[in-house]
């Protein structure tokens, strides 16, 4: 840039070529809707982005290397801290992955109490996508009443386990403690007035013109391109791969969804979802795999989820006995390998564990659905508009805590 | 006397502002189903904004190395000096105008366009890639969208046949029926052209695109901070109201109430005291109060739009409607008067 | 399709290249000599009856040599493991490699292997990862950089032997 006093001090004024220049624009770390410390370096002509690299790493946090310091038990917590807005679902699959290992069975009350906390926690995950994906458009209202339900599974959370955030309740070999009385019909409560505040999104987002313009056909992902990239979760399933683990996962983590019925939040080639009557129908412009398409299979998830901790609870009070006993720091880790994936709310979050006849494990991986979603960005973001940028990532639904573990 | 003029306008305008940017957090709350300011002085957070007044000025003042120093000081009193400006030639009820024009409609237009200085200066002269796409966004879209807006401001000057704002209200004496918004079709066409089109040069959401700020962190206003920041802020309520006291003026009777009422006692007649204006004014400033509550609710409810679709509603759908409403109404004086 | 099976295939096709099948443990696996791994993979992608289209993850996990096992035990060891899922089969399947520690056993040369990211772009940033946190090289990899850790950080963290730099930029790191 040049200042205004050196061009008012040159003698002679040159006649200068009109041209467009390239300009490289750095995105983040500390951007408003980056979702984190992600630093995106955009290549644009004008408003049209040619380019897009992702540089991550700011929150980077050793979870692997502390893994091979603690105990299994030990690292539940720091499960935690990957997927902050999932942490449930982060703890279900460490300690699946572990049992998996020591060949623990949980008892038939604590997998369906796993179900009705994954599930929720599902909710809540999604809550937050859909509230920032509005965000990122423009539109701070739908955010504000995604928050609103949000915090109401966080109030039973809390209640349950006593953290808001970061839960370590699902342990290695159960749950931390059974749930209190009365949360259960406080539950059934909350998803009693999910149905209606999912129905105000709808009308403020789904259908709305703006939205659908915004999301409708842009950043579209070919089934392929998906599949190559190992994306997974809703990013996957928004491309029509109607593939969930919660049905074709390893045996030890479908087998605790077998007797649910439940949608697998896909559409068809047509862009058509299952059972989907009282639902929005997509709208024309709509390519299945583009970003309203990624954002309709979280709306739709949400109320499949509603209706699998509708059962659990059911199922849940039906049952009785224990929910299983946590195993103690000192139990130790048989030699060999292990790798788990559970479908968590941003897609097939992986462990691996190595034991070494130790309580602690000689190497621990997390294999984050958020790293490989995120991978595609650029695949997606060429040629966009820089105002498609943010459309784009929000409707990949990425957490920095578990990009950069 | 002209200074105490000023001055007293001055205040007014900025204590409107003051009162709006509380309004637009009290709306924007209770829409999102919160409760907004609530401490500050006693009840309802009524003086929340005298504590944003004085946070604001008590911040530092930064400018970046990369900046433009001059242009990057100006700017901001630019933008104020533009949305202030409407106001001298905006009546606000016959007697109540601070400097009737002739020509009052053709002058708003001019300094309307004077803000986009302002933006194009501050980003430009920010020295950051995010201000610069603002400014160019603002350019863009603020010089589309002055031609529809200029083509509905004709269409009452046409039914009044006179450019002078003052003249304009009083045509519209009487009833709701003798607002110019009723009088035909096409001035109601050109009614909601305006609000399109006024909110777009405003870069009010769905059009904040400038200072978008999932996008571009805050487009031209991402490296301003302290007062020059709200200088900028309260220039951008001032406008909005300017904007919508003039839609009242042309387009919702003016300082005519919707029921002549008073017009049988006597009011509004040519015999002029202060009451009278008084009612006029607060008549006015109420429909211009809804226009702006208008716009907060469109704000809080409406995802941004892309540049393209901003381009598109202008010259697809506001350029040509406005343009039909301007020849109806021509043809409509012409047949019926 | 059971694992022997594929096992079986692959020896058909590779020879000696796959070293042998691993049933005892909780998920089997196949290992493969790491010259031969791009084309097993190729081979595995896109055989129409194994259709292994996705590469879920690659792990590295690093032996030093007091903690035994069952390849060098003077030396030590690294090995890469690579989850497979075939979506079109409902079917998952791990493939196992081994390296040195150290090129030529050569202490600061990094260990080589060929890449994979041609096969599966999702290799990409997994073996960057592994580069940068592992320091194992990926031979014909279009962009390997580090990834997590900052550019100019020394060392790679997930060695076992790895010791913490005392500062960074002058931070105080210990």
């Amino acid at each position: 840039m040049t200042p205004l006093r050196r061009l008012l001090e040159e003698e002679s004024w040159e006649p200068v070529e009109l041209r467009t220049e390239e300009i490289f624009i750095n995105m983040g770390p500390q951007h408003p809707s980056t979702h984190g410390v992600l630093r995106l370096v955009l290549r644009a002509r004008g408003e049209v982005v040619t380019e897009v690299v992702p540089y991550i790493g700011y929150l980077h946090r050793c979870a692997e290397k502390i893994g091979e310091n603690v105990a299994a038990q030990q690292w539940i917590p720091y499960t935690d801290r990957m997927d902050y807005l999932a942490a449930m679902n982060m703890n279900l699959g460490w300690a699946l992955t572990v049992e998996k290992l020591l060949g623990l069975e949980v008892p038939e009350r604590g997998r369906h109490l796993r179900v009705i906390l994954v599930e929720l926690d599902r909710i809540a995950s999604h809550l937050v996508a859909v509230g920032t994906y509005a965000l990122d458009l423009g539109s701070f209202t739908p955010f504000m009443y995604c928050f609103r339900e949000r915090e109401k599974i966080l109030n039973l959370f809390e209640w349950a386990s006593g953290a808001r955030l970061t839960y370590s309740f699902i342990a290695i070999g159960g749950a931390r403690a059974d749930l209190p009385s009365g949360w259960v019909e406080a539950c059934h409560q909350f998803l009693d007035e999910l149905g209606p505040a999912l129905a105000e999104i709808h009308d403020l987002l789904t259908t709305n013109a703006i939205f659908v313009h915004r999301t409708a056909g842009v950043g579209v992902l070919a089934p392929s391109t998906a599949i190559a990239y190992g994306c997974t979760g809703p990013v996957l399933r928004g491309s029509g791969v109607a593939w969930d683990l919660r049905r074709v996962g390893e045996p030890i983590y479908s087998r605790m969804y077998q007797d649910y019925e439940f949608q697998i939040a896909a559409p068809d080639a047509t862009g058509r979802y299952p059972d989907a009557a009282k639902l929005p129908s997509p709208p024309k412009k709509a390519v299945v795999g583009d970003c309203w398409h990624r954002y309709f299979v979280r709306m739709y998830e949400m109320e499949q989820s509603a209706k699998i901790v509708r059962q659990a609870l059911d199922k849940y009070t039906a049952s009785s006995g224990p929910v299983g006993q946590p195993i103690k720091h000192t139990h130790k880790l048989p030699r060999g390998e292990a790798y788990l994936e559970t479908e968590c709310p941003k897609g097939q979050m992986g462990f691996f564990v190595v034991g070494n006849d130790s309580p602690i494990p000689h190497r621990v991986r997390a294999r984050s659905s958020s790293f490989c979603n995120l991978s595609v960005l650029s695949e997606l973001c060429r040629g966009a508009l820089i105002a498609d940028i943010p459309a784009i990532l929000g409707s990949l639904d990425i957490v920095l805590g578990e990009v950069d573990r | 006397m002209v200074l105490v003029n000023c001055a007293v306008l001055l205040v007014f305008v900025i204590t409107v502002a003051a009162f709006l940017i509380w309004a637009e957090r009290k709306v924007a709350a209770r829409i999102q189903d919160r409760l907004g300011p609530t401490r500050v002085g006693g009840r309802f957070g009524w003086l929340q904004s005298v504590a944003d007044a004085i946070k604001v000025l008590t911040k530092e003042d930064i400018i970046p190395t990369q900046a433009d120093p001059i242009l990057f000081r100006t700017a901001p009193y630019l933008a104020f000096v533009a949305a202030f400006s409407w106001y001298i030639a905006l009546p606000f009820s016959r007697n109540l105008v601070p400097a009737r024009l002739e020509v009052a409609a053709l002058f708003l237009l001019a300094v309307g366009s004077l803000e986009i200085y302002a933006i194009l200066l501050g980003g430009y002269a920010s020295g950051s890639k995010w201000s610069l796409i603002g400014g160019m966004r603002e350019a863009v879209q603020v010089i589309s969208y002055e031609i529809p807006l200029a083509l509905c401001l004709a269409v009452p000057v046409i039914l009044s046949g006179t450019m002078d704002l003052v003249a304009i209200g009083e045509h519209q004496r009487g009833g709701i029926w003798s607002w110019f918004m009723f009088r035909n079709p096409f001035s109601f066409l050109a009614f909601w052209v305006y609000v399109t089109a006024a909110t777009a040069s405003l870069n009010r959401a769905p059009f904040d695109l400038p200072e978008a700020e999932s996008e571009l962190v805050s487009g031209y206003m991402t490296e301003y901070s302290g007062f020059r920041w709200g200088a900028f802020m309260l220039s951008e309520y001032i406008a909005m109201f300017a904007i919508s006291l003039l839609g009242a003026i042309v387009f919702l009777g003016a300082w005519y109430g919707p029921i002549p009422l008073t017009q049988p006692f006597g009011f509004g007649s040519d015999s002029a005291n202060g009451f009278d204006d008084l009612l006029g004014a607060l008549t006015v400033g109420m429909k211009a109060m809804l226009g702006v509550i208008v716009m907060i609710w469109v704000r809080w409810s409406l995802p941004r739009l892309r540049i393209d679709h901003v381009m598109t509603v202008c010259l697809k759908y506001c350029m040509p409607l406005a343009a039909a409403a301007f020849v109806g109404t021509l043809l409509w004086q012409t047949v019926f008067s | 399709m059971e694992i022997a099976a594929i096992f079986a295939r692959l020896r058909e096709k590779f020879g000696e290249g796959i070293i042998g099948l691993q049933t005892e443990n909780v998920d089997p696996w196949i290992e493969v000599s790491p010259q031969i791994l791009p084309e097993a993979c190729k081979f595995l992608k896109d055989e129409p009856d194994l259709a292994f289209e996705m590469l879920n993850c690659i792990t590295a996990v690093d032996y030093l040599p007091e903690t035994g096992g069952r390849t060098d035990v003077q030396k030590g060891r690294i090995e890469l493991i690579y989850h497979l899922t075939s979506l079109r089969f409902v079917r998952r399947l791990v493939l196992k490699t081994v390296i040195p520690r150290w090129q030529d056993n050569e202490t600061g040369r990094l260990p080589q292997v060929p890449t994979v990211s041609h096969i599966w772009p999702t290799a990409n940033w997994h073996e960057r990862e592994i580069f940068d946190l592992m320091g194992v090289y990926f031979i014909g990899h279009p962009d390997l950089r580090r990834i997590l850790c900052p550019e100019d950080w020394i060392g790679h963290p997930l060695r076992k032997d790895y010791q913490m730099p005392l500062e960074y930029h002058g931070i105080p790191l210990r």
